[in-house]
């Protein structure tokens, strides 16, 4: 018992000194275990993303001098867009291969000397006709789209080591891609038809224009009609509900829906838009309004954090010059709430831009070429696009999936930068 | 900050607003159905919206039985046009049509898809039947007392004393495919169906002899069902899972590339692979038959099914360039002998078969009733 009361606490400290740094070292070392692991990882991901992807941005070309032949466009001279659109044009991008490769005349090696050339090089010269009917009856050299085969093997990603019978593309062949590019004639260029481009089955065709412009029309009924939406119900549920059974029921479902699936809303979407309601299937409103369903919780939620970040000085203040309640809200505390709804919304919109769940049941995973031009036209969004193509069997729609990815993550981090940025610059704190 | 606010409401209404008459009217076609007919038909589509003035189809990879569904949910611009189906549409689904307005409907075979059995060129042939591949297959196969026990055969000898006495290797596609949905139908049902009380349990209806068949195949009773067919399908496309059948994923090329490492094993996939790779593999026979182009387009060569298209009568006039489009799907230089399509591995059918879908699909001529 003496011997007890000797031992002061100090030394109870001291003796457990040791340890409880240990603890700490460990501690600190995991945590930053685990911080570097999620970096790695993250890192491999972008390193595997962009060393697959970044060759989807150049495309090979093969310039060939077309002769705009009238015999064959307008052999009757009307320049009648119509009938002009009709005529075969695949004869004009023949012709200069027959001249470079006269040698070439059995019907099996014409086909396949015809198909280093993409099948829409001849839509290229009529849309430079409809451009400009004029060019019939000259000359000009153009990069003409090579198919995909060609353009992995120009791009490398067919071994020309393999035994012939292993690769895709035949000896004959490499032997005509290598004479043309001797001649200069093989050209990578930067690949803009990715950027503008409808979806297509030929890879070399494809692009993203479609599904970004899917996305933009998405995105933009999503927002228009969430962060009213949001910010009404936040400001309504912080600042002027009563505090009583029913509201804090309202609450906890807001909680709660903001923890369902996704595809959950792709149901509740087909369910009440499209068979209910009758809107059409495939449209980004569609999209949008589903979308809309599962950010809105985001919203409330970050919009009633923001409001509830304002120091109740600030009400008391404006209350007690004689402002009303609504002048309160809405001339003092929304302003200084703003930058954290916003933040808010950006998230919540950036998440809506990478779902893909619930628009599987809305019919928005769909082979859609034109170029949507508003929110009633079918179209698919930037992540579909990308499972779209994973799925495809060419071996070109590889690169291009990392492409999309890219893409679409570019704008990811944009929008978050931005949202970060806002946080900096005009939150206040108290 | 309220004025802001009240824009984007004012905003969002209109865009809400303007949807009720929007959905009047639709120029595109509206096309759903079949993951396994959905890369023939966005190659049609694509060139229909490319060398014509209408706007290209839209195409949604819905399954046939999902695709059919929407289908016959009636007629009306918010109702699909087309439905793809890699089966012939059923009877019971051509009175749901009826029931809603859909009365008038044009049936179109595109052509044919077979399923091969492919082996490395240096080995020699199998000459398979259904019976054997269900033997070597099925994760149950009946016994000698007629139960049905887990499947014992290691290797093809002991499937059928003809075979070779070589390991039970197959490497085929994951339940998600459409390949392997169309292979357990067509050979794993078809072996199966080689077995009388199998063969009696498919064809039942009846409560009590269903029980009685159940009980006699020693299929525990948790598996009944008052369709006889579906307690015998329960066993037919029940695929082992011992490591003898290896699922080897969705990309059949990669099958291909390991049939030439593994000279003994067999790969399951799409007749278009056997064609592209003729110069490394060969497929084995089924019922005496070698995938061949001509056989699967035949019918002969049992392990092959039809692909289809659905379209609506009442929507051509309604919804522009469904006419048109079933012109250019029935075009020699689409699903011809030669056309595009057989580029991207469909089989052809004869040609007064594509005479005979030509001519109807021209004068829109409604199918009958089944």
């Amino acid at each position: 018992m003496a011997e007890q009361q000797n031992t002061r606490t100090i030394d109870k400290v001291n003796a457990s000194l040791k340890r409880r740094y240990a603890t700490e070292r460990r501690f600190k070392t995991l945590g930053l275990g685990a911080v570097v692991l999620g970096l790695l990882f993250v890192s491999m991901l972008f390193v595997d993303i962009l060393s697959k992807g970044y060759s989807a941005f150049v495309q090979t070309h093969i310039q060939l001098e077309v002769y705009f032949d009238p015999e064959i466009l307008d052999p009757e001279g009307t320049r009648d867009m119509e009938a002009i659109a009709r005529a075969d044009f695949r004869q004009l991008v023949r012709e200069p291969l027959r001249q470079i490769f006269p040698e070439v005349t059995s019907r099996r090696d014409k086909r396949a000397l015809y198909k280093i050339l993409s099948t829409g090089a001849p839509f290229q010269l009529i849309e430079m006709v409809r451009a400009n009917p004029d060019l019939i009856g000259t000359r000009m050299t153009i990069d003409l789209i090579a198919d995909d085969d060609i353009d992995m093997l120009v791009k490398g990603h067919i071994d020309r080591n393999a035994p012939a019978d292993q690769r895709r593309v035949n000896d004959t062949v490499i032997g005509w891609i290598d004479r043309l590019d001797e001649q200069g004639l093989v050209a990578t260029k930067f690949n803009t038809g990715f950027f503008i481009n409808g979806d297509s089955r030929e890879p070399e065709l494809a692009g993203i224009g479609g599904a970004v412009a899917g996305s933009f029309y998405t995105l933009l009924v999503t927002l228009a009609l969430s962060f009213p939406i949001g910010v009404a119900a936040a400001i309504y549920l912080e600042e002027f509900a009563p505090k009583n059974r029913w509201t804090d029921l309202i609450e906890v479902n807001i909680n709660n829906l903001a923890a369902v699936p996704s595809i959950v809303f792709g149901l509740l979407g087909l369910a009440m838009f499209i068979n209910l309601f009758g809107l059409p299937r495939s449209a980004p409103l569609v999209g949008g309004l589903v979308l809309t369903l599962m950010t809105l919780p985001t919203i409330i939620i970050a919009s009633r954090a923001a409001l509830k970040s304002v120091p109740p000085s600030i009400r008391e203040a404006a209350l007690g010059v004689g402002a009303s309640r609504m002048q309160t809200v809405f001339h003092h505390v929304v302003p200084l709430a703003m930058p954290g709804m916003l933040t808010g919304t950006i998230i919540g919109m950036a998440q809506a831009l990478g779902e893909t769940a619930p628009l599987l049941m809305i019919g928005m995973v769909a082979f859609i070429v034109d170029i949507p031009g508003g929110p009633m036209d079918p179209s698919s969004v930037l992540p579909v696009q990308v499972y779209l193509w994973a799925d495809s069997p060419e071996r070109a729609f590889v690169e291009r999936t990392s492409a999309a990815i890219i893409v679409l993550l570019s704008f990811l981090i944009a929008m978050n930068t931005f949202a970060v940025i806002m946080r900096r610059r005009f939150e206040r704190r108290w | 900050m309220l004025k802001k606010t009240l824009v984007f409401a004012a905003l969002s209404a209109a865009i809400v607003s303007s949807t009720a008459h929007a959905a009047a009217a639709r120029d595109y076609i509206s096309i759903v159905g079949s993951s396994t007919v959905y890369p023939f038909a966005t190659v049609v589509a694509e060139q229909f919206g490319r060398t014509t003035k209408f706007k290209t189809p839209k195409v949604e990879s819905t399954g046939s039985g999902g695709g059919l569904k929407l289908f016959c949910s009636g007629v009306g611009v918010e109702h699909p046009d087309i439905t793809n189906a890699s089966r012939r549409i059923k009877p019971s689904e051509q009175e749901k049509c009826a029931a809603n307005g859909i009365s008038d409907i044009i049936e179109v075979k595109v052509g044919y898809d077979g399923i091969v059995m492919g082996q490395a060129k240096i080995t020699p042939k199998l000459n398979l039947t259904r019976k054997d591949i269900f033997l070597a297959l099925a994760k149950q196969v009946p016994g000698k007392d007629g139960k049905l026990i887990a499947n014992p055969n290691k290797t093809w000898k002991q499937v059928n004393a003809a075979l070779p006495d070589v390991k039970i290797e197959v490497l085929g596609p994951p339940p998600t495919s459409g390949t392997r949905d169309a292979f357990v139908e067509l050979a794993m049902e078809g072996g199966a169906k080689k077995f009388a009380d199998l063969k009696a349990l498919r064809g039942s209806k009846d409560a009590a002899e269903i029980k009685k068949l159940m009980a006699k195949l020693g299929i525990p009773e948790s598996a009944f069902n008052k369709k006889g067919k579906k307690v015998f399908q329960a066993v037919a496309h029940g695929v082992r899972e011992d490591g003898h059948y290896v699922e080897a994923g969705e990309n059949d090329n990669l099958i291909v590339q390991k049939l030439e490492a593994n000279p003994n094993a067999v790969g399951i996939f799409g007749f278009s692979f056997l064609d592209q790779n003729a110069d490394k593999i060969h497929g084995a026979k089924v019922d005496g038959q070698d995938p061949t182009f001509d056989a699967i387009s035949d019918g002969s060569y049992p392990v092959s099914r039809a692909l289809y298209f659905y379209a609506k009568k009442a929507h051509v006039g309604a919804v522009p360039g469904i006419a048109e489009y079933l012109a250019e799907f029935t075009s020699e230089k689409a699903f011809g002998e030669e056309g595009y399509l057989t580029e991207k591995g469909l089989i052809p059918m004869s040609e007064a078969e594509r005479g005979q879908f030509r001519y109807d699909a021209k004068a829109l001529n409604p199918m009958g009733k089944l």
